[in-house]
């Protein structure tokens, strides 16, 4: 888009070509009485340094960025180097819009192949898309993908996936053919084991591993019991660094996984932007919603990038297309690849092994506390829950006074169980913060 | 010129149909392979699928488009010629021999004796062009 400045002596040419004497005239065609017939209510306009200082007045009230915080539950606080925002603020890369034409946008195309690269490594899968808009919207799709595929209709999704995530697919699928049926986890382990919701009409078997409550679910059973019945394993990360420990889904048998890319360097920034993920088995390809970047030689075996497998989307398919996604988070996919690239497979396996431990060490330390224990038995990653002897609300505001975020009160989505939280630990979490968090709770 | 076999049935949508007792082999023709371009994929319905006539029963996808493929008889889908998916450079190769797409049990099988002959269908083609 280019920036084109107009004078109003243009402006009124203009307005005289079409017939008008003024702008508000281009307007005449919504009623009047829906036609707002005041000034917007604003304040006054302010000089820059007025504006600066009410900015910076504002921000000071923001006294959760700076108190250690142990919130978790699908976004998480992760170190973000300082070259990734470097990087994308060059101008080439402001638009992301659609690279239609591969002959212009080699640079684009090729960043969007390494994306899909990379996710395609850390989830082992065959074939990612461009991205999706976010991780739940990417559940979403990842529910009408297995009704295409199989031909049914059943989704059968734990209630350890996101309570977010199920609430947007529901809205997102609501006025499609899909039956979804919620299957509670199991009350010892936190995990899903109970699968006889599964039978013939079922489309997938839906499941976040780490799950909501941190637990990382026993993937590999899930698929063969998914698999048993003809269904297809749809696996949901929310937290990408689990991947630099964790199996990953596609080698436990995974036909789908789908995912929030946000902990690639991504801000939280007030729950977005962010960036879905989604990745299938090659078999699945054409089945897939979302945009695909592939690599091509031309006669003289010169390497190039272009969009591929286009027949799929709304701009050749019309109503036939598998998604109405066309466009991506081309910016914050942008971003996740060169977070990605700069930690590297080290530094991600680094980065997954300090979460890891700190948890652990949090964890245990929590635990050993009087009147706190751990409800849940599977392994976690870097997120846990934590039941106490009182409503966890009150625990919570307690710590907040005392200085500490120290986690999410489940009773915000799981009514009876209003002593728990979930309280997460990232590498961005000192040991004398955990210790702090754990001085507030005794 | 087109390659119009004499003993095929051939719909206006341009596919073909190659009878054998109440079962129908259904295929796109010649003009069609040739109109599309490269084919790369075929996308197949099911074992088991019912369709009426004029019905789309999946699409054939070429580099330059991809276009709905209709059956021209009612009838239940009976074989799939899934290996076209392999190799479906035979579609532009032949699209009369082993590029059929779709085999079905008629529901009737006097309703492939309305469609085109070859002669009719090579009228049709020129009257169009």
């Amino acid at each position: 888009m280019r920036y084109i400045p107009n004078s109003p002596e243009e402006r009124a040419e203009m307005l005289d070509s079409i017939g008008l004497s003024n702008a508000s005239e281009l307007f005449r065609s919504i009623p009047a009485d829906v036609q707002l017939d005041r000034k917007l209510k604003i304040t006054d306009p302010l000089a820059e340094a007025e504006v600066i200082s009410a900015m910076e007045e504002m921000a000071a009230r923001n006294s959760a960025a700076t108190k250690p915080s142990f919130l978790g539950a699908g976004v998480y606080s992760h170190f973000s180097p300082t070259i990734v925002d470097h990087l994308i603020q060059r101008s080439e890369f402001f638009t992301s819009y659609t690279p239609y034409q591969p002959e212009i946008s080699q640079g684009t195309l090729q960043y969007i192949f390494e994306f899909q690269t990379l996710i395609c490594q850390l989830t082992g899968m065959e074939v990612a898309n461009a991205s999706m808009y976010d991780g739940s919207t990417a559940m979403a799709e990842a529910y009408l993908m297995a009704q295409r595929v199989t031909r049914r209709n059943k989704i059968v999704v734990a209630t350890s996936v996101h309570p977010e995530y199920r609430e947007v697919a529901k809205t997102y699928t609501k006025h499609g053919d899909a039956e979804i049926v919620e299957v509670a986890f199991d009350e010892t382990t936190g995990r899903l084991s109970d699968i006889s919701a599964l039978d013939d009409q079922t489309a997938a078997l839906v499941v976040q591993s780490p799950n909501f409550f941190g637990c990382v679910e026993d993937l590999t059973a899930l698929a063969d019991s998914a698999h048993t019945v003809g269904a297809l394993l749809v696996v949901v990360v929310t937290e990408g660094i689990s991947f630099g420990l964790l199996k990953s889904p596609g080698s436990c048998g995974a036909d789908i996984v789908v995912g929030e890319g946000q902990s690639f360097g991504i801000p939280m920034g007030f729950g977005g932007p962010h960036v879905g993920l989604f990745a299938t088995q090659d078999k699945f390809v054409r089945q897939m919603p979302g945009r695909l970047c592939g690599i091509a030689y031309d006669k003289n075996g010169n390497r190039g990038f272009t969009l591929t497998l286009s027949t799929r989307e709304q701009h050749i398919r019309r109503e036939k297309a598998t998604s109405n996604i066309c466009t991506n988070q081309g910016l914050i996919a942008l971003a996740a690849t060169i977070y990605m690239e700069t930690m590297g497979k080290a530094g991600l396996q680094e980065v997954a092994m300090q979460n890891a431990q700190k948890a652990a060490y949090a964890k245990q330390r929590i635990s050993a506390l009087e009147g706190y224990s751990i409800p849940f038995s599977a392994p976690t990653f870097n997120e846990f829950v934590v039941r106490g002897s009182r409503a966890a609300s009150e625990v919570l505001e307690a710590a907040r006074e005392a200085g500490v975020i120290g986690g999410l009160a489940l009773s915000k989505y799981y009514s009876g169980r209003g002593k728990e939280f979930l309280v997460c630990v990232t590498e961005t979490s000192s040991r004398a913060n955990i210790d702090r968090l754990v001085g507030v709770l005794s | 010129m087109s390659n119009i076999p004499e003993n095929l049935r051939y719909s206006k949508d341009h596919e073909w149909v190659s009878v054998d007792g109440d079962l129908a082999a259904i295929g796109i023709t010649d003009y069609a392979q040739h109109s599309l371009g490269d084919v790369v994929y075929i996308d197949m319905p099911r074992v088991g699928d019912k369709f009426s006539a004029h019905e789309a029963f999946g699409s054939v996808e070429s580099v330059k488009a991809v276009s709905e493929v209709f059956t021209p008889i009612a009838g239940e889908v009976t074989e799939v010629n899934d290996g076209l998916n392999d190799t479906p450079e035979k579609v532009n190769g032949d699209p009369y021999g082993d590029a059929w797409f779709i085999k079905i049990k008629m529901d009737n099988p006097l309703e492939a004796d309305g469609m085109l002959s070859s002669a009719e269908y090579e009228e049709y083609l020129e009257a169009s062009a």
